[in-house]
């Protein structure tokens, strides 16, 4: 068994289109969801979202690369070049032979589906362009990760709705810590925020119209984001022998399935995913400091996700801290726990955790410190990362500080 | 058929029950439906009549749709209609 350790991240979300603007946002309690924009917004009767702005493809990326990069290629490619440049890595021989990509999305190349339904649907035309197809697909950004970088080992997408990332990331730990890969690049991205991405969410009503509220009593639903988080996964002997900087070790992670119902999540499944997790860690309850909540901001989630806490941490969940950064760059579905993973980092690493913004009113069935609207200063040795997936698919993961 | 009969089909076959089972005083924990099934029944009412109807799944109280009995919910539907035209 080996030690897993971080060694570059990278992110573009609504809060920054870096991991440094990202950070500082957190920290400032900044929030980066507002009205969207894009075409037939009016028809929605969800106009909020956790958009990124800014961000053009052109200048970017050359004409070729655009014909065949959705968004959410172009969102990770971004974060991925920032996590493999601070990294300081370069994939060429037998570390590039064994060194792969592993990401997790949930809806691929969403705007591209919706570009071209509505163009041989709406608008009549009989043809699209020939490359619909690989811009479209889950795996276009790992593929395209492991060209620009030159990434030949083991490389896949996961999608598991809201834990895709963290899945994707379990398994990139997995192939570090056995040994199969010494190094990976991993994470999620996620790019729904286009008509047809949040209709299909408006339908479901568990959208709020104005705020993400995680934990608050009056909470009115989730609020959808966009972006990409990526990071670079390495052995720690790997790392250590080239001096590398260590931004955090990664220590263990659990996955579990409710087995129980499509949309609502179960307690008992939550509990099992960490408790495990805590487990593969090898670190007792009493040791985390921080969670980083799944927090969508629903009732169902965030009531089932607090008794699961209460349950695996016994008296020690009134003892640590727990917010979901959600309130600040909305969800990212397939790409959540990548941007999340920040917050834990930053605990780790600065000393300041992340707060959850929105906040109005405690809410009885959410009796925990979750950090309400202001960051705090607090020395934490072991993080805690949660997501819990529609499907009642869950994954885990636990990061100690170096 | 009037409103009333439409709603109470609606419901019935989202509860998998006879119409004549479902009693105006029903609640919908009566009937065996669940968050999901009244998600569903509330898009089966708004594609029936052409209406929207305020309800958020988090917060079902809290919305302006009553939805404490069948009553209720054909009273608010009424409205809704009556609003539009």
């Amino acid at each position: 068994m080996n030690r897993v350790v971080i060694t570059g991240a990278g992110t573009i979300n609504a809060l920054g289109h870096s991991v440094p603007e990202t950070v500082e946002a957190m920290r400032e309690g900044r929030c980066g969801i507002g009205e969207l924009e894009f075409r037939d917004v009016e028809r929605l009767a969800i106009r909020i979202g956790g958009q990124v702005r800014g961000f053009e493809a052109e200048g970017r990326f050359n004409r070729q690369q655009m014909t065949l990069y959705d968004r959410f290629t172009q969102f990770t490619l971004t974060a991925a070049k920032e996590a493999i440049t601070q990294s300081g890595l370069e994939f060429h021989g037998d570390l590039a032979a064994r060194s792969g990509v592993v990401l997790g999305t949930a809806g691929g190349g969403v705007s591209t589906w919706d570009d071209n339904y509505r163009s041989v649907y709406e608008d009549g035309k009989n043809r699209v362009h020939p490359f619909v197809v690989p811009k479209l697909m889950n795996n276009a950004a790992a593929s395209h990760v492991s060209m620009e970088h030159n990434l030949k080992g083991p490389s896949f997408t996961v999608s598991t709705a809201c834990a895709s990332s963290n899945h994707a990331m379990a398994q990139a730990f997995a192939m570090v810590r056995s040994g199969m890969a010494p190094a990976m690049v991993t994470g999620g991205s996620e790019s729904m925020l286009c008509f047809g991405g949040v209709k299909a969410w408006e339908g479901l009503r568990v959208m709020s119209k104005d705020a993400c509220r995680p934990f608050s009593l009056g909470r009115s639903g989730m609020v959808q984001g966009e972006g990409a988080g990526v990071f670079v996964f390495e052995n720690y002997e790997h790392a250590r022998a080239r001096g590398a900087e260590i931004l955090c070790e990664v220590i263990g992670f659990a996955m579990s399935s409710d087995a129980s119902d499509i949309v609502m999540p179960s307690k008992q499944g939550a509990a099992r995913a960490m408790a495990n997790a805590l487990q593969d860690a090898r670190v007792n309850p009493d040791e985390v400091g921080y969670i980083n909540a799944h927090g969508t901001g629903t009732a169902a989630n965030d009531k089932t996700e607090c008794a699961a806490v209460a349950d695996v941490f016994g008296p020690h969940a009134d003892n640590l801290m727990i917010s979901s950064t959600k309130s600040m760059h909305g969800h990212l579905i397939g790409g959540t726990g990548a941007v999340e993973l920040l917050a834990c980092i930053m605990a780790l690493r600065d000393g300041v955790i992340a707060p959850t913004i929105g906040y109005e009113e405690p809410d009885p069935e959410c009796a925990l410190d979750v950090v309400p609207n202001i960051a705090r200063d607090a020395r934490v040795h072991v993080a805690v990362s949660n997501a819990f997936a529609f499907g009642g698919l869950n994954a885990v993961l636990v990061l100690r500080k170096v | 058929m009037n409103i009333q009969n439409r709603v109470i089909d609606i419901i019935a076959a989202q509860a998998v029950l006879e119409p004549s089972d479902v009693k105006l005083d029903s609640t919908l924990e009566d009937l065996g439906i669940d968050s999901l099934g009244l998600v569903e029944s509330i898009f089966a009412i708004e594609e029936e009549f052409d209406i929207t109807i305020p309800f958020n799944a988090n917060e079902p109280s809290d919305s302006d749709f009553d939805i404490s009995t069948v009553a209720a919910m054909i009273k608010g539907i009424e409205k809704l209609i009556a609003d539009v035209s």
